[in-house]
């Protein structure tokens, strides 16, 4: 793994664009598929027609004065304009987000409004923590799958940059029982109660609830359970930065729209891709486990602030509005383990599970964009996927399925540098996958995301002949 | 706590040490290269210890090893002087690789083959040599800890000057020296208050508590934890002894380098406290008060703890020669003491009924369903759903399952405040908790464990009604004090499937059950119920059916002296003090008001029946009034004395002076001591303990020992009443009862196992 890794990174600055064409001729010329289409007879083709989203930018920066349904506005806009699609003509919105700000706890239909769509359109919010614009994208499936819709925007916001603090639940329920207190000697009696200590706040939970540990412990230690060195976590971070560096710098990243963010300047790309070097890297404290762990600040995801939106359409509809389409959207499943000790192993069990759902192999994939939470976390996924005691303890398999080639995995970056709105990530996996596809030249793309709770989302994504001209 | 474990099997087994110092290796490589040296002499060597050498640094594991004896000292010694003698060793670490044990104490068999004090202490001085030798090695030596890390381990281990522990529930460092009757032998006396603290030093020793790593931190005791690791490409348990290793080799390098520094940063208290401690004024008022605590809980009848005190206090005051020396000695006396053997006995005894000897059953209970939601059915309910097993609980209206299931939420709430659960956890184990009015799910049911109320009646009905509704595997256990189970047996179609389970109240704070077998339980049945009871987490003896089984039969003729000798016009509070001044943890009388006056005057009653004038003594006449006037004790707020919720001195019900004075008989002055008025007690106690195993109710006398002490509290520092007999000598313990046979008559006949015992000495219970 390190060897690979190293090699990879030490190649890139000379190879850039080469290489990197040279890798898509070859992949989507020299293979043939175990299936020509997931096409299924009976069942609605569901399609992608375009995506976007804001710049994601580092928490505390350029977004940071504004609120959730900015950005989701924003993103909407975006896609409006994208997309020109006609307001009413859109059936339903759906939102995913993590830290609900309270004063729009259904920041779907919030932003809708904003962005100028029909107030005849209805709109819901779902949370499943980074997978919560997966399951918006999922949840828009199922409607159009069902006939219930034609057209679905579904997205995905999150601003860390401001996140709701609460009054201590004392303090609360004493302001609560004063709203009801008549008169002034009650008001007196409930004021007597209080104490200092009722002023200290309350802050969003960061650990996981079932377990009390935070992600980031819990990444470290999956990363020393399987052995993985803070040096090949560096460099595996180093790579998502270099990948990130050159698909911005070549104008790869075309789901971003700009943001003129009110009173400050137009956002036009992410902040937070940084290359920097292994030396440096090296030199940055543990952040979770100290003073020995190896999960530092360089080799996970960062805070970030951003909104993404997609516009799901049944294909004939699409077609029908004369829109060409990115891909479709194939088998997909949900699933989940144990959130302790592998809370961020998902990608390993569904990985195997969706293929075989679908009929394909690893090999049939040409383009792999997993969510990247930490380094040491996809490092720990490739080699639980790579190893066959693993499965056959674990996953209750004969022999391993493989990990995927890192030829083919997340080549422009992913959110160790582009970042991780937790809400909005979902839908910018989907858009790499479908632009990457259609770029790099392949049929197949496989997007996966774990989330909190030990969760994962996993999801096939096509592009047909007909779509590919576009 | 397993201090005797696999010391026997390493004695036997193992005649080779592995061992390499791969010296080759040095520059090339991390890989292990392990090669097996057979020692010249296999007899020499008993001991597996594992070195590797890389880099400037030792590994030294011990492998299959759980005990510290005196073959892994000598073994010990020959590495550690191998590490400093050789210029390219720098630092080591000293890690276990038995999963879930770094070193559980001392070899006991070590300590009970001695003969003498003078040998005893001549032990303690080697390992104080050796260890001394590893507290001032130049190259750093660390400590890697994962699993239990107890005496003479803890010892080990606070001698190297870095420890690091895994964050697990197994991982426990503690002193349990003080449970055993006698002292931490191998230097912790000394090291240990210089450690953390003189208060928290006693408060380890004294209590001989486990502590958890965490907060073995936050003392000072470890100085980095680790974090258990779940699934690799390798199973847990073993990539985490290996990343504990990979740890601990950075620090053992980083100590070299002079990198890190085994000094730690004290908060403002600790620095406050410790100064404190410097003043010698504030030092004598800590020896004083520890010394004035102990003596109050241990009535003077334990003499390991004052020797501790002792101990301590000699090394902080004149020095740590004196303090190592008088560890030493005290070590020696304490080990020869009949209190030392006696808690030894019972710490064998007790891993003993932890094991199940039935065998595992054909099908492991995975729904368990309890009728009745009183104290002891929600007790029950309790330590099985806070073990994982789905259960049901059923009653037969809803306030009284209300209550039950309130039970059940407060005592798994209770380990939530005192952080030893978290709320998520709570919640999942209250989960496994189902209330219900009806006998829906049973159907589902691979065990039944009735705790109705103690009427032969109720519990025909009850077992019949479960019958009609139960699978043909499910086991049905009742729970009851007294009647006995081939009795509510009769009525049940598949007597083969039914058994007693007598729990104690509280059933989560008592470790003892019960189990009883009729004539016609199948093996496989018995075996379900030691697994359940095992998972539920007690200590289990197995006896035969019949009135009063084994513990309730040996109290019985002690509770009805109880009653003779208060009509004799001995006051409740005298009786009291005299029995906890022998050593039980609850005085007679009091024991009356817990157990409850209506349910002794009911279990005497139908004992009396059936054993006749053996259990005869005291007039039951006396619990018959009381009952009558509402005196039953603790649950009524009465009894003989008032109990008042928020009080804690508890006063002498006066309204009892009437009932105790009409009564009255007159006592027989020579059997009127107070010794002897403790004799009487448990001299009735112990001969029908004998009598149990003379009948063959009780199987061994080791369950006889565990039954006594942690079912009715027999007093642990006699190791119960057959180790009592084995001690205190058979012989001494037939003529008080002789004597007191003449008094009263044949309620202090002795039984013939007991006669055999004290005719020839060379008889023992315990060979």
């Amino acid at each position: 793994m390190t060897s690979l890794l190293t090699y990879t990174f030490k190649n890139l600055p000379s190879t850039s664009k080469w290489a990197l064409r040279f890798s898509m001729l070859t992949s989507s010329t020299s293979q043939t598929k175990s299936k020509k289409t997931l096409a299924k007879p009976n069942i609605r083709n569901i399609v992608v027609v375009d995506g976007v989203r804001i710049p994601f930018l580092l928490s505390g920066t350029s977004y940071k004065d504004l609120m959730p349904h900015d950005l989701a506005r924003a993103a909407l806009s975006g896609l409006l304009h994208r997309t020109s699609v006609p307001k009413d003509a859109v059936d339903y919105i759906i939102f995913g987000t993590v830290i609900q700000e309270v004063k729009t706890s259904n920041v779907a239909r919030e932003a809708a409004l904003g962005a100028g769509f029909s107030d005849k359109t209805p709109a819901h919010t779902v949370t499943m923590a980074c997978i919560s614009s997966n399951q918006a994208m999922t949840t828009a499936v199922g409607l159009i799958a069902s006939g219930q819709c034609d057209v679905v925007v579904a997205g995905g916001v999150e601003l860390m940059s401001d996140v709701p603090i609460r009054h201590s639940r004392k303090m609360r329920k004493m302001m609560l029982d004063l709203n009801k207190a008549k008169t002034l000697a009650q008001r007196l009696s409930v004021i007597s109660k209080f104490r200092l200590n009722f002023l200290s706040p309350e802050l969003p939970a960061v650990t996981e609830f079932s377990t009390s540990e935070t992600m980031g412990h819990s990444a470290d230690r999956l990363a020393a359970a399987f052995a993985i060195s803070r040096e090949e976590q560096d460099e595996y971070a180093l790579r998502s930065h270099s990948l990130a560096k050159r698909a911005q710098d070549e104008g790869l990243l075309s789901d971003i729209v700009p943001f003129k963010v009110p009173g400050k300047d137009t956002v036009t790309q992410d902040n937070g891709i940084r290359p920097s070097s292994l030396d440096q890297m090296a030199k940055l404290k543990p952040a979770f486990i100290k003073p020995y762990g190896t999960v530092t600040a360089a080799n996970s995801s960062f805070l970030t602030d951003g909104a993404s939106a997609v516009l799901i359409m049944a294909e004939e509809k699409a077609l029908a509005m004369g829109y060409k389409p990115k891909a479709y959207l194939r088998d997909f499943m949900y699933v989940s383990q144990d959130p302790k000790d592998q809370l961020l192993l998902g990608p390993t069990y569904a990985t195997p599970k969706v293929l075989e759902k679908a009929g394909l192999t690893m090999n049939d994939i040409d383009a792999f964009e997993f969510h990247e939470a930490f380094s040491g976390q996809i490092l720990a996924n490739l080699k639980a996927m790579d190893s066959d005691w693993f499965a056959q303890n674990y996953m209750g398999r004969k022999a391993k399925v493989g990990s995927p080639p890192l030829e083919k995995f997340n080549n422009w970056g992913g959110s160790l540098s582009l970042g991780h709105p937790f809400g909005a990530t979902g839908c910018r996996l989907v858009m790499a996958a479908a632009n990457r596809l259609r770029k790099e030249g392949g049929q197949y793309g496989l997007v996966a995301a774990c989330a909190a709770g030990g969760q994962l989302h996993v999801l096939i994504m096509e592009i047909m002949e007909n779509t590919k001209s576009m | 706590m397993n201090l005797t474990g696999l010391t026997s099997e390493v004695l036997a087994g193992l005649s080779y040490i592995c061992r390499s110092f791969t010296r080759s290796s040095v520059l090339l490589t991390i890989k292990r290269i392990i090669t097996v040296i057979h020692t010249p002499n296999p007899k020499i060597t008993t001991f597996n210890i594992q070195s590797r050498f890389n880099k400037q640094f030792m590994c030294i594991s011990l492998r299959q090893v759980n005990t510290l004896s005196q073959e892994l000292h000598s073994e010990f010694m020959e590495v550690m002087n191998e590490v400093w003698s050789s210029s390219q060793i720098r630092s080591a670490v000293l890690i276990s690789t038995k999963p879930g044990c770094f070193i559980a104490g001392a070899d006991l068999n070590m300590l009970n083959a001695c003969t003498t004090s003078q040998e005893v202490t001549q032990i303690s001085q080697e390992a104080q040599k050796m260890f001394e030798k590893l507290e001032k090695s130049t190259k750093p030596v660390v400590a890697a800890i994962n699993g239990s890390c107890l005496g003479g381990g803890l010892e080990l281990a606070i001698s190297c000057q870095y420890r690091i522990a895994t964050k697990d529930k197994k991982t426990v460092l503690g002193s349990p020296e003080v449970l055993l009757g006698i002292l931490p032998g191998a230097g912790a006396t000394q090291r240990l208050p210089k450690m953390v603290g003189i208060p928290a030093a006693f408060d380890m020793m004294l209590t001989g508590r486990g502590i958890r790593a965490d907060r073995a931190k936050k003392m000072g005791l470890v100085d980095q934890l680790v974090e258990p690791l779940g699934p690799g490409v390798k199973p847990p348990e073993e990539r985490t002894i290996e990343y504990l290793e990979e740890v601990a080799i950075t620090f053992a390098k980083g100590l070299a380098d002079k990198k890190i520094t085994p000094k730690r940063d004290k908060g403002l208290v600790e620095k406050l406290t410790s100064y404190a401690l410097s003043i010698p004024f504030v030092r004598q008022q800590i020896y004083k008060k520890v010394e004035e605590k102990v003596q109050k809980q241990t009535k003077g009848l334990y003499p390991a703890p004052l020797k501790i005190i002792d101990v301590v206090k000699t090394g902080i005051e004149q020095g740590s020669n004196a303090g190592y020396l008088s560890e030493s000695q005290r070590f020696g006396e304490l080990a020869m003491t009949k209190e030392s053997k006696a808690l030894m006995g019972l710490y064998r005894g007790q891993t003993q009924c932890k094991k199940n000897k039935f065998g595992a059953p054909q099908k492991e209970v995975k729904q368990l369903a309890v009728l009745g939601a009183g104290l002891m059915g929600a007790g029950i309910a309790q330590v099985s759903v806070d073990k994982g097993l789905q259960t049901i609980l059923k009653d037969t209206t809803l306030p009284a399952l209300g209550r039950g299931q309130q039970q059940v939420f407060k005592g798994l709430n209770d380990k939530v405040k005192k952080k030893t659960l978290t709320s998520f956890e709570r919640d999942t184990m209250f989960s496994n908790l189902i209330g219900q009015l009806d006998y829906r799910g049973f159907e589902e049911a691979d065990m039944v464990i009735e705790a109705v109320f103690e009427d032969l009646n109720l519990k025909h009905r009850v077992l019949k009604e479960v019958e009609a509704v139960i699978p043909d595997h499910c086991v049905f256990a009742s729970n009851t004090s007294a009647l006995p189970i081939g009795e509510i047996a009769t009525v049940s179609k598949r007597p083969e499937k039914v058994i007693g389970m007598h729990y104690f109240s509280p059933v989560d704070k008592m470790q003892l059950l019960e189990i009883i077998t009729t004539e016609k339980t199948s093996k496989d049945t018995t075996a379900s119920a030691v697994d359940v009871g095992l998972r539920q987490g007690k200590v289990i003896i197995v006896v035969k059916d019949g009135p009063g089984f084994y513990t309730t039969r040996c109290l019985t003729p002690m509770m009805s002296e109880v009653i003779r000798i208060l009509q004799e016009g001995v006051g409740p509070k005298k009786l009291d003090s005299l029995t906890t001044s022998f050593g039980f943890p609850v005085g007679a009388a009091t024991l009356v008001d817990e157990v409850g006056v209506d349910v002794a005057k009911h279990v005497a009653e139908n004992l009396s029946k059936d054993f006749g004038e053996r259990f005869a003594g005291g007039s039951l006449e006396m619990l018959r009034q009381m009952i009558s006037k509402g005196f039953l004790g603790r649950k009524s707020g009465k009894g003989f004395y008032i109990y008042q919720e928020g009080v804690k001195n508890k006063n002498l019900n006066s309204d009892m002076d009437s009932i105790l004075a009409s009564l009255k008989m007159p006592s027989q002055p020579d059997v009127s001591s107070d010794e002897d008025i403790q004799y009487r007690l448990v001299t009735r106690f112990v001969n029908e303990a004998v009598l149990c195993l003379q009948e063959g109710i009780l199987a061994t006398p080791t369950e006889g020992d565990i039954g006594a002490v942690f079912g009715l509290g027999f007093p642990p520092c006699l190791g119960g009443p057959f180790h009592f007999v084995d001690l205190y000598g058979a012989q001494k313990i037939v003529d008080r009862l002789r004597k007191y046979e003449a008094a009263y008559g044949k309620q202090f006949t002795p039984c013939q196992l007991l006669v055999d015992h004290a005719n020839n000495p060379n008889k023992k219970f315990y060979q």
